[in-house]
């Protein structure tokens, strides 16, 4: 008889049911319907902008995957998910073409260059959108209000530039449409540069006005908390993010009222919501270590606050995010796990109900103090 | 039994929660027939092996004594079968590598009762006394790490203990032998409570059970209550904890029992307790008043492979092979890709031959179906992509993340020195929970025998 064919395996033979393609694929989930939002706000331009982002990331990933640069595979949705969060930081209205540089740049240079998923530094997406920042700045500063009439049927003409041609001037097109151009301006901008600050029901849907808000930050709360309920993304950081720039904004507003904004404006103006619940919870670039998440997420929250208040820029949450990027690997490196047995033997004692050995004995001195034979079995005589 | 978990909060920090897959709980434990032939290695426990006493020919009984070692941590062997020595060599082993073992077959008609053993009476006999005893019987724990049960139970002069704690927890998925034989035999299972105890000097015992078996409990409660109507004295407990895994382990369950925390590197004795298994003192209970040896042991044999699944009283030394033909394991008998494994599906070996016996560390028979384990086999294994889920599932309180990093690079030192290393136990729930499906675990074993071979 022949032998049955057996496999051999190690330990352990069985395995939660949870992959990177379930979690990537739920993050997927979740966002659109925040994208769907997005499109319902700023019409087929959002629309457009969202197709050709991702279709930009999914080409190059595909490229790098292919010739064998970086690992992983395009199934993995990693790519999507740079694609979609990408496409919901640029203004609606970013012409398509510096849309797909941003989305091969996003996943050349932030992906694979450090080798695919799992190993990038920073993350990919706000590699690719602190480019475009960089490269076109008057076209990312160019908001258009939402909730325009006609958006379903006509694109913003900046939309439809030529490649490397300069977008065509929203203002003259707002004006047919009797809007001030000043009605393109972000809540965060019109802060920094005019010194109002936006209503609270504006900055949450923006279904009121024509204030130019990103993605919703309600709708963007509600689908962080679905993910951090069914554990595909750590419910620290968020936590960390927001509590980190709420208090530092709750601080300077203490201090002096009349010069710096309400936490509340804070807190739910510009990609905060965004970047704290989608960014900064980018696995491969925040610390695994459980103190760590808190180190980086209120890390993130302090640099956006300083950076928003201080500096030249109306926002700050992309380069505290990729600033906290840099940082993660020294956070990780500070906050190690304290393994068990090893914390402060204080704490051991006080938690123990029952009384302690007063001296205690370590394995080795135990293994000294035992006789290596007790007692002789049987042991045949002479 | 549910409330109790709930007003006590987590039984210790991080572990996982597998599905239970207890299919065996509710069956009664079976007597599985004796095999024409055993094969009984000389290394079933960890310490020194010892060396075959009888030869190529040689009449034994059931029960007798065949294998003996005169070092401290090494237990001796009994036949578990009358009949004559066959072969006394090297048979395929649990662990790979062929192992020296003494092949005994059976004589046809014999009784096969235990004829060699001697009752005693230990009812005044010292701590001493029961450890010779406890050597006599060839015990090890039964609870799959066969640490030999007289070394364990022995105090050293300057420790002092006050608390045997006896371990009911059984967290592995499908595993349900301790589960039957707390229900089964929890008479015996108090008589080797009360003898352990009188061996350690404890004061009271504690037996810590899972919430998900309260029969167990509510048996055992039952048990101990008629054993005080007896006239028994000794302070014995059942305590439920929450279920999770790895509550088996000594350190996890003295946590969920009584919130300390073990120093790392230690022994239970270090904060006064003992623990044991309740598989190895209910056979403790059952051998010592009748001084026989251990020959047989509970085998839980299950798996979506096996048509009989059920708790089995198995001889030592059965060829796996006649207890799945028992058992009815169909995938056995068609040339198809299947799993095997000694123990549970978190921490048991897979086995490559159906040759191997059944010893004395064997708790449990797995059996996975091609079909099984297709969804495994077709998953990918990416880089690690830094979920932390390892870290919020270490129950040792490692970083399993970096510490699968370094050992991809080869840093086994730095391993050791500053990510402790020799903390793992290898209970898999990093492996268990990575999404990436990197064998975590698998490189651990792996650094940890390098750092060994090393420091050497």
């Amino acid at each position: 008889m022949t032998q049955p064919l057996i496999e051999i395996r190690s330990a352990p033979h069985v395995q939660s049911a949870k992959t990177v393609e379930t979690i990537m694929r739920n993050v997927v989930y979740s966002l659109l319907p925040i994208c769907a939002f997005y499109v319902f706000q700023y019409g087929i331009s959002a629309l457009a902008s969202i197709a050709v982002v991702t279709g930009a990331c999914l080409l190059t990933e595909r490229f790098f995957v292919r010739t064998g640069t970086q690992a992983g595979r395009l199934s993995d949705y990693s790519a999507v998910i740079t694609g979609l969060l990408l496409a919901l930081t640029l203004p609606p209205g970013f012409p398509l073409w510096m849309g797909a540089v941003a989305g091969i740049v996003a996943i050349a240079l932030g992906k694979a260059l450090f080798g695919g998923i799992g190993f990038n530094v920073f993350n990919p997406a706000l590699v690719g959108r602190a480019f475009v920042q960089a490269a076109f700045p008057t076209a990312i500063a160019t908001y258009t209000p939402s909730f325009l009439p006609g958006r379903f049927t006509e694109f913003i003409p900046s939309t439809l530039a030529w490649p490397l041609m300069i977008p065509a001037d929203a203002t003259a097109w707002l004006k047919a449409k009797n809007l001030d151009a000043l009605a393109g301006a972000t809540p965060l901008a019109k802060w920094k540069f005019d010194g109002v600050i936006a209503n609270a029901d504006e900055l949450l849907t923006s279904l009121s006005g024509h204030m130019a808000v990103g993605p919703s930050p309600l709708l963007i709360l509600l689908c962080g908390a679905y993910l951090a309920s069914r554990r595909y993304m750590d419910w620290r950081i968020p936590l960390a993010v927001l509590g980190s720039a709420a208090l530092t904004a709750w601080l300077l507003f203490a201090f002096d009222p009349a010069r710096y904004p309400n936490p509340f404006f804070m807190l739910f103006s510009g990609g905060l919501i965004l970047g704290a619940v989608y960014m900064a919870t980018d696995m491969a670039t925040s610390p695994v270590t459980p103190k760590g998440m808190w180190v980086y997420g209120a890390l993130i929250g302090l640099l956006t606050v300083v950076i928003r208040y201080y500096s030249g820029l109306p926002e700050g949450v992309m380069y505290a995010i990729l600033i906290a990027n840099a940082a993660s690997p020294l956070i990780e490196k500070i906050t190690q796990p304290v393994p068990f047995g090893r914390g402060v033997l204080d704490r051991v004692k006080k938690r123990a109900t029952y009384p302690l050995n007063p001296g205690y004995i370590s394995r080795e001195e135990a293994s000294a103090v035992t006789p290596k034979k007790r007692f002789l079995p049987n042991k045949p005589k002479k | 039994m549910k409330l109790v978990s709930y007003f006590r909060g987590e039984a210790f920090q991080r572990g996982v929660h597998p599905p239970s897959c207890k299919l065996t709980a509710e069956r009664r434990i079976r007597r599985l027939p004796f095999p024409d032939r055993v094969t009984v290695p000389l290394s079933q426990h960890i310490g020194k092996t010892p060396r075959a006493i009888v030869r190529v020919g040689q009449e034994v009984v059931r029960g007798q004594p065949i294998a003996r070692s005169d070092e401290w941590l090494s237990v001796p062997h009994h036949a578990p079968l009358s009949g004559v020595v066959e072969f006394i060599g090297l048979r395929p082993g649990m662990r790979g590598p062929w192992v020296e073992s003494i092949v005994i077959r059976a004589h046809a008609g014999a009784t096969q009762e235990d004829l060699w053993g001697r009752p005693r009476d230990l009812s005044q006999a010292t701590g001493q006394d029961i450890l010779q005893a406890i050597w006599d019987t060839g015990m090890v724990g039964l609870g799959g790490a066969a640490f030999p049960t007289h070394a364990k139970l022995s105090v050293p002069k300057q420790a002092k203990v006050h608390t045997l704690v006896v371990n009911g927890c059984e967290c592995e998925p499908y595993l349900t032998c301790d589960h039957r034989v707390m229900i089964e035999h929890a008479a015996d299972l108090i008589t080797g409570i009360r003898y352990a105890m009188r061996a350690t000097g404890a004061v009271r015992g504690i037996i810590g059970v899972e919430d998900n078996k309260p029969d167990a409990v509510l048996v055992l409660r039952q048990a101990i209550a008629d054993a005080a109507a007896a006239g028994v004295t000794e302070e014995i407990h059942v305590e439920a904890v929450p279920t999770k895994y790895p509550q088996g382990a000594e350190k996890m369950l003295i946590t969920a029992l009584f919130g300390a925390e073990m120093p790392a590197g230690g022994l239970p004795i270090a904060l006064g307790m003992v623990v044991s298994n309740v598989g190895t003192l209910a056979a403790l209970g059952k051998l010592l008043p009748l001084g026989q040896g251990l020959t047989e042991r509970v085998v839980t044999v299950t798996g979506p492979g096996v048509a009989k699944p059920g708790d089995y009283r198995v001889i030592l030394g059965t060829p796996l092979k006649f207890v799945l033909d028992y058992a009815g394991a169909p995938a056995v008998d068609a040339m198809d890709a299947r799993q095997v494994i000694l123990g549970g599906p978190m921490m048991g070996q897979a086995i490559a031959s159906l040759d191997v016996p059944i010893t004395k560390g064997v708790s449990g028979v797995l059996v996975f179906r091609r079909e099984d384990m297709q969804e495994r086999e077709s998953r990918q294994t990416y880089p690690c992509i830094k979920c932390g889920e390892c870290v919020e599932s270490c129950p040792m309180g490692l970083n399993p993340s970096t510490l699968g990093m370094l050992a991809a690079k080869r840093e086994y030192e730095l391993m050791g020195e500053q990510y402790f290393l020799g903390d793992c136990f290898e209970c898999g729930c990093c492996t268990y929970v990575c999404p990436s499906n990197i064998p975590l675990v698998q490189q651990f074993r792996v650094a940890k025998q390098i750092l060994r071979e090393k420091a050497a």
